[in-house]
């Protein structure tokens, strides 16, 4: 076990270097001049090559990346470049925020996806099953933008009962965490009904059925436990896909998180904390795949994780 | 020394009262009250040396002062940190008398030393700012620049409280420097406490401070007690909420949350506010000094044709184009927008006629059209406007692929000799750093901004032009102001026979306020303070 | 021998009908059938099937304050922010959409079911390295790529095509080879061993059957996921350049105006969804027929 867990670790390790020389060249070849950016555009030749000296942007790839892989493993990830402020600070002001959110996203829709796919497996085939096909798929479809201000408009403006976006209380979490999570929820349900359906058509469970145990126990016994198991597979995925709503989420509510640093470090080319944020987030879907397949193995202890 | 000094600087001589004096202050003016308001970006910095985004410059213009300064809600100069000031015979020399018993946020008075402490910093290489190329004119710029001097030569003090720049030529525009953010005082010893955090830790003597700033959530200026204007500013407490979308912070002035968004009305629910009386009445309109423009790259054929770039300047139809924006801007017929001094009043530009474009362009030789591509920011309502541009060009027969790309890409497109043929300005178009027409030229028409990485995306370089530019500039006379302004305007007009541009709109502002919200309309329109000026308003309750 | 050829033929055959037949018999599957085929349709035939042109900004198409115009009249589904008429635009849209959505989403459920079946099949040396490359892929900047690429090369459909199937055969990859895994466990499979059955016959016969339902799901949903990845990579500058409309664009440059103008969010989004939930309906009905433990249960 132990041999397993370091085993991981290492490999994990080797992962973030990757990302992050990827991540790296990707910066240097992408066809826009972070310095140009800081330097504004009112600025001399003169003092945009000043500005390139000063940051070591004239040196060679390689050169750039070692400086920065040194200082990364001493903890220093570097200034931004436009805000000259630590990167570690800002993304540390930022990230509890983001954690929050992903954990409130997790559970609305693990809380909306499971109840809805376990309702439509034990009433397959029947309008129910049918019409919460139905709004699983349209879960998936709706623009998250679209679906947040929506539910802003309807339940902050109109109806009063949540405050038009911010942070602080448990009441501000409540909107953008079902969000965020709306789009899982379509996944959740779906997989949650197929697995059980094959779960409860497996022969074990006939067989307890006809021990005469109750629908009740059977289900929860029996059934979810082998059925749960493609969806633990499933949350180390929804970090990877949060990513991509977190943008939007955030900003639309106002949230303070990475993902309104991240897209405005992109547009403006700040590298120091594209970089932050990219490996901060590896960091998160690393660990978060790390902690799946743990549970998987406690839950399941047939699956022998390689040797 | 001091005495030859004395007798050739009484030419020019301008001693004014104090500030305060000069602007009649509001009499429905209340002290007091807090304000709320909103931004989508996050600040990044309130370093004035280094703060060039649209959201800090007036936030930094409420945290600092320069030694000019501007009447609220107008682009005329008037004395700032500095009592008054005179000028030399010859235009080179400027003695500026510097205000007494003036604060800073940390209690220490202001001296003249700060201010060549401010200025060698803003120089210096070191502090990486954006703004340093705007002193070029103060005499030991280039051995700044250079690295090679650690203070300018052309800087220094007379006095406890007198500052003397002299400068390398003549330069009509440096009292709009003065005025900058760049040329803001900095205490000495809060810079070296903070070093690089100094853009989290401002401290300045402006009319507020920073009183808290909590990353990525809100900043929250508190007054100034001890400001050196008397009577300002009214307000307690500004609160800047950052990170809120431009429709929801609406949503929030709709429900009473908000003051002012920060952001302006966005597109989706201009025509929504504007058709409610109660909100428009709320609106305030004003004039920009920004010019929305096509740019041609007169290095990539067939726009080395002047007459082909004729052609495209008729063949775009403005009204429709303003028509798409819910009419928020005004056409524009040349580079200036009309409320800058030096604008060509009754100049029609080139109509907007098809046919005759059609024409020009068989007879530069293109009667079949040719393909070419048109650079785009990605946000809206940009590709909207680029696509109505294609439609108007595939109207003469030009065909022109979309690249609609992140606003660094497309910088960095114009900015290669050989890669962007049009640009639609959009989103980056050139909003003036000062009030004076020489702004309108120098990175973007003129030779120093064709360059690889420059600004001047049309390539366009006209030696002549910037020989004219130069000597307009050298005009430091007041008398001869009209004279100066007139070399301008011939210039703008040069240009607009050449035709590297297409100039489209001028972008009018909207600002909605809250119903609490006290002051004249002009303070939030105001086109130096973007986009309000907080020193001067009030709340009404 | 004529004669044993003829039987053969004629089993096949039958059992050919016999899907058919099972299938024909579904309503559901074949009202999802008739979705797909007929996007398809309006797809290749476009043209014919309205009068507009898709990228015309057409005078009467706006208001006189430059509002769009909402759905009646001679525009059946309203304009958009720049006179054009929807429908037509939905119409020519179904193109890209399609390709995303089936060519892009079936590469990248191919490559993911190919890497975690294999991963969790075999496990060992090459399972951990295979799911160590998808935590790096998910990991994987894919927002630079996408903007590097865009600025370097033409926008093109096929490189937008290709980013979504490179970056999202990840998570049909996890969740497989998590299933996989605790199938490759169950006894029989140890029994089939023990008798000879080669590995691909296990795969194809035995495991694979169990993993239907997850790839339809996975398929079905994923339609409506890339054509909205599509959108943001068009808008980042990969992929189709205005003014070439597709579902995903249309809502992404008109969704600030849905409280103004909802049909433009709307009605592209109805098409994606009815897109997704026939395949899914399609999808559902032939992983019936085909599962091996369901047969002759009609």
């Amino acid at each position: 076990m132990i041999g397993y867990f370091l085993r991981r670790l290492v490999q994990s390790l080797l992962i973030l270097l990757g990302v992050s020389i990827i991540t790296f060249v990707l910066l240097y070849w992408l066809p826009a001049d972070p310095v140009r950016q800081i330097a504004g555009r009112s600025a001399t030749a003169q003092t945009v090559e000043n500005i390139r000296q000063q940051l070591g942007l004239d040196q060679p790839l390689w050169v750039q990346y070692w400086r920065y892989l040194t200082g990364l493993v001493q903890g220093d990830l570097g200034r931004s470049y436009l805000q000259k402020t630590e990167v570690s600070t800002l993304i540390a002001s930022r990230l509890p925020a983001s954690l929050l959110l992903m954990a409130g996203a997790i559970f609305a829709e693990l809380l909306l996806g499971l109840s809805m796919g376990i309702v439509a497996a034990l009433r397959r085939s029947t309008t129910m099953d049918q019409s919460l096909m139905i709004v699983s798929f349209i879960g998936v479809s709706a623009p998250q933008f679209v679906v947040g201000l929506l539910l802003l408009y309807v339940f902050a403006v109109q109806l009063g009962w949540f405050p038009i976006g911010g942070y602080g209380t448990f009441s501000h979490l409540v909107l953008p965490s079902i969000t965020l999570g709306i789009l899982g929820s379509g996944w959740y349900s779906r997989m949650m009904r197929s697995s059980m359906i094959e779960v409860l058509r497996q022969d074990y469970v006939r067989t307890a059925r006809a021990k005469g145990l109750t629908r009740l126990r059977v289900i929860f016994r029996h059934a979810l436990p082998n059925a749960i198991l493609p969806i633990i597979a499933m949350i180390g995925i929804d970090i990877g896909i949060f990513m991509g709503g977190i943008v939007v989420v955030e900003s639309v509510f106002g949230w303070p998180g990475i993902g309104q640093l991240a897209w405005q470090a992109i547009q403006r080319v700040d590298i120091p904390i594209i970089m932050g944020v990219t490996l901060v987030s590896a960091i998160a879907i690393v660990i978060g795949n790390l902690l799946a397949d743990l549970i998987s193995l406690m839950v399941d202890p047939r699956i022998r994780t390689e040797l | 020394m001091k005495n030859f000094f004395a007798t050739t600087a009484i030419a020019l001589c301008f001693a004014l009262p104090a500030g305060a004096e000069d602007y009649q202050p509001d009499p429905n003016a209340k002290s007091g009250g807090n304000i709320v308001v909103t931004y989508k970006d996050d600040v990044a910095t309130l370093d004035p040396a280094i703060g060039y985004d649209w959201q800090n410059w007036s936030m930094i213009k409420s945290l600092f002062d320069g030694l000019m300064d501007y009447d609220p809600g107008t682009t005329d100069l008037r004395p700032g940190l500095a009592e008054s000031y005179t000028i030399s015979d010859d235009g080179m020399v400027f003695t500026f008398e510097m205000r007494n018993g003036v604060q800073f946020h940390n209690g220490r008075e202001m001296t003249a030393e700060d201010v060549v402490y401010s200025f060698n910093r803003v120089t210096n290489p070191t502090t990486q700012s954006p703004g340093a190329g705007f002193f070029w004119s103060i005499k030991g710029y280039d051995a700044m620049a250079s690295g090679e001097a650690d203070a300018l030569e052309g800087v220094t003090v007379e006095g406890p409280s007198t500052v003397r720049i002299e400068l390398s030529r003549p330069d009509a525009t440096f009292l709009h420097v003065m005025a900058l953010n760049f040329a803001s005082v900095v205490p000495r010893e809060a810079v070296e406490a903070s070093g690089d955090d100094f853009g989290k830790n401002p401290v300045g003597t402006g009319a507020f401070s920073l009183a808290e700033w909590t990353i990525g959530q809100r900043l929250v200026f508190a007054k100034n007690e001890t400001y050196w204007r008397n009577g300002i500013p009214y307000l307690d407490q500004i609160t800047f909420e950052v990170g809120q979308e431009p429709i929801v912070a609406l949503l929030r002035l709709q429900n009473g949350e908000v003051d002012v968004p920060g952001d302006g009305i966005p597109p989706a629910k201009f025509q929504e506010v504007m058709g409610d009386p109660a909100q428009a009445g709320r609106v305030v309109e004003g004039g920009q000094l920004h010019t929305g423009y096509i740019t041609l790259n007169t290095q990539m054929p067939p726009f080395d044709n002047a007459d082909v770039r004729r052609a495209v300047n008729m063949a775009i139809n403005k009204d429709r184009i303003i028509q798409i924006i819910n009419g928020r801007a005004i056409a524009a017929t040349q580079p200036l927008p009309p409320t800058m001094p030096g604008y060509t009043e009754g100049y029609e530009g080139y109509a907007f006629d098809p046919e005759a474009a059609k024409a020009m362009l068989a007879k530069a030789g293109f009667a079949e059209g040719f393909e070419t591509e048109l650079y785009v920011m990605n946000t809206d309502p940009n590709p909207r406007i680029a696509q109505a541009i294609q439609q108007d060009l595939a109207g003469i027969g030009i065909t022109a692929g979309i690249k609609s790309l992140a606003q660094a890409s497309v910088i960095a497109a114009g900015g290669e000799a050989d890669q962007a043929p049009m640009i639609w300005s959009g989103g980056m178009a050139w909003i003036a750093d000062f009030p004076d027409a020489a702004n309108f030229y120098g990175p973007i028409l003129g030779c120093s901004g064709a360059i690889q990485g420059g600004w001047n995306w049309s390539w366009y370089c006209n030696e002549a032009l910037d020989e004219k530019s130069a000597s307009a500039d050298a005009i430091v006379d007041p008398a001869r102001a009209g004279e100066r302004l007139e070399m301008w305007s011939e210039i703008y007009m040069t240009i607009m026979e050449d035709a590297p541009w297409v100039p489209v709109f001028n972008e009018q502002r909207y600002t909605m306020k809250s119903p609490r919200m006290g002051g004249k309309d002009a303070l939030y329109v105001d086109p130096v303070s973007i986009p309000v000026n907080y020193d001067y308003v009030f709340v009404t309750d | 021998m004529a004669n044993s050829v003829n039987i053969e033929l004629t089993v096949a055959l039958s059992a050919e009908r016999g899907v058919i037949r099972q299938f024909a018999r579904r309503k559901l599957a074949l009202f999802g059938l008739f979705l797909v085929v007929f996007t398809v349709f309006s797809a290749v035939f476009a043209p014919y099937l309205t009068g507009f042109d898709p990228n015309d900004q057409m005078f009467d198409g706006l208001t006189l304050h430059g509002a769009p115009m909402p759905p009646g009249g001679q525009f059946m589904l309203g304009t958009d922010l720049l006179g054009r008429d929807l429908l037509t635009r939905i119409l020519y849209g179904a193109r890209t959409s399609l390709i995303i959505g089936v060519a892009a989403n079936g590469l990248a459920l191919l490559i993911g079911t190919i890497v975690g079946v294999t991963a969790g099949y075999f496990r060992g040396w090459v399972g951990s390295m295979l799911m160590r490359l998808t935590d790096l892929m998910m990991a994987f900047p894919a927002l630079l790529l996408a903007i590097c690429l865009a600025a370097i090369f033409q926008p093109s459909l096929w490189i937008v095509a290709l980013v979504i199937a490179i970056v999202y055969w990840v998570q049909t990859a996890r969740v497989l080879y998590a299933e996989t895994a605790s199938l490759a466990e169950r006894e029989f499979i140890a029994a089939e061993r023990t008798l000879g059955a080669g590995h691909m016959r296990i795969l194809l016969k035995h495991i694979l059957p169990h993993l239907m339902p997850t790839i339809i799901v996975w398929g079905t949903l994923g339609i409506s996921t890339t054509v909205l990845l599509e959108a943001t990579l068009s808008f980042l500058g990969v992929g189709v350049q205005p003014p070439t409309p597709s579902w995903g664009n249309i809502i992404f440059e008109n969704q600030t105006y849905f409280q103004a103008a909802p049909w433009l969010v709307f009605f592209p989004g109805l098409a994606i969804l009815t897109l997704a939930l026939a395949f899914n309906l399609v999808g559902d009905a032939l992983r019936e027929i085909l599962d091996p433990t369901q047969r002759g249960r009609d």
